[in-house]
């Protein structure tokens, strides 16, 4: 599956992708029409970026009708951390995740 | 949005009748869902339940459609917490769809309400879940950790 990951970080690498990410996040299973709502990206743009994201699998299209709505998918970013985190480490490091966000407020910049 | 949903897509190199096995049979089921035990006849319109290992019942529902190895619907309401009980049913549906030596999992997991606590509750566990099954069946051991009830639920 080492193609797959390649895919999962290339599609993460880019701010505009996150974004993307955040706002699905924020309100699950968007139309693109929605996902272009607020955002200084063409329709064109966001479409291409979502086009990377579902081939990551980092979102999944649904089809409802004749709409097609966005999920994020977290398994591919969980699997990553599956990989390198163990599970000795996970308490500690979200101890610290919360002490970070509690110092900078919720901003993962 | 009027509901809430989650959807998880995982890919696992498996056949999807060992796939439906797993997902299905207790003595597998209880290696990466914590323990768990689900009942059931697997036939359309049979109840459903999973009970955790100290034989509380956590979740009830009912096969809407069930199509093996490829498709599973059921209803599914949590008992353990009184404001998911509340909520009434969720609705949750495996998909199986083979892809070369994979099989592609698709779980989806809605209420009809938005901002469902059970949903919320549920996806929080999902992932874990799904990565252990996956590596149940990619290696024979589940992940540390899946494998037993977490202490005071």
């Amino acid at each position: 599956m080492r193609a797959d990951a390649d895919k999962v970080f290339k599609a993460l690498a880019a701010p505009e992708r996150r974004l993307l990410l955040d706002r699905l996040r924020a309100e699950n299973g968007q139309t693109l029409s929605q996902l272009c709502e607020h955002l200084d990206m063409s329709r064109q743009a966001v479409a291409k970026h979502l086009r990377l994201l579902e081939d990551a699998s980092l979102v999944v299209p649904q089809w409802r009708g004749r709409e097609k709505l966005h999920y994020l998918n977290p398994m591919p970013i969980h699997e990553i951390g599956e990989r390198w985190i163990g599970k000795f480490e996970r308490g500690r490091l979200r101890a610290l995740a919360e002490l970070k966000a509690k110092l900078e407020g919720d901003n993962d910049g | 949005m009027a509901e809430s949903e989650f959807v998880y897509v995982i890919y696992i190199r498996t056949t999807p009748e060992k796939l439906w096995r797993a997902l299905t049979e207790p003595e597998f089921t209880r290696r990466f869902w914590a323990d768990t035990v689900q009942e059931c006849e697997w036939k359309r319109g049979a109840k459903w339940r999973l009970m955790i290992p100290d034989g509380r019942v956590a979740d009830t529902g009912e096969v809407i459609e069930i199509d093996p190895p490829r498709k599973l619907v059921l209803t599914w309401q949590n008992h353990m917490f009184p404001e998911m009980t509340a909520e009434g049913h969720s609705r949750m549906t495996y998909e199986l769809e083979p892809k070369g030596s994979l099989v592609k999992l698709t779980v989806k997991h809605s209420m009809d309400t938005p901002g469902s606590k059970l949903v919320k509750a549920v996806s929080n566990g999902w992932p874990m879940i799904l990565s252990s099954l996956k590596s149940m069946l990619e290696t024979g051991e589940s992940l540390e950790g899946t494998d037993h009830w977490p202490e005071g639920i």
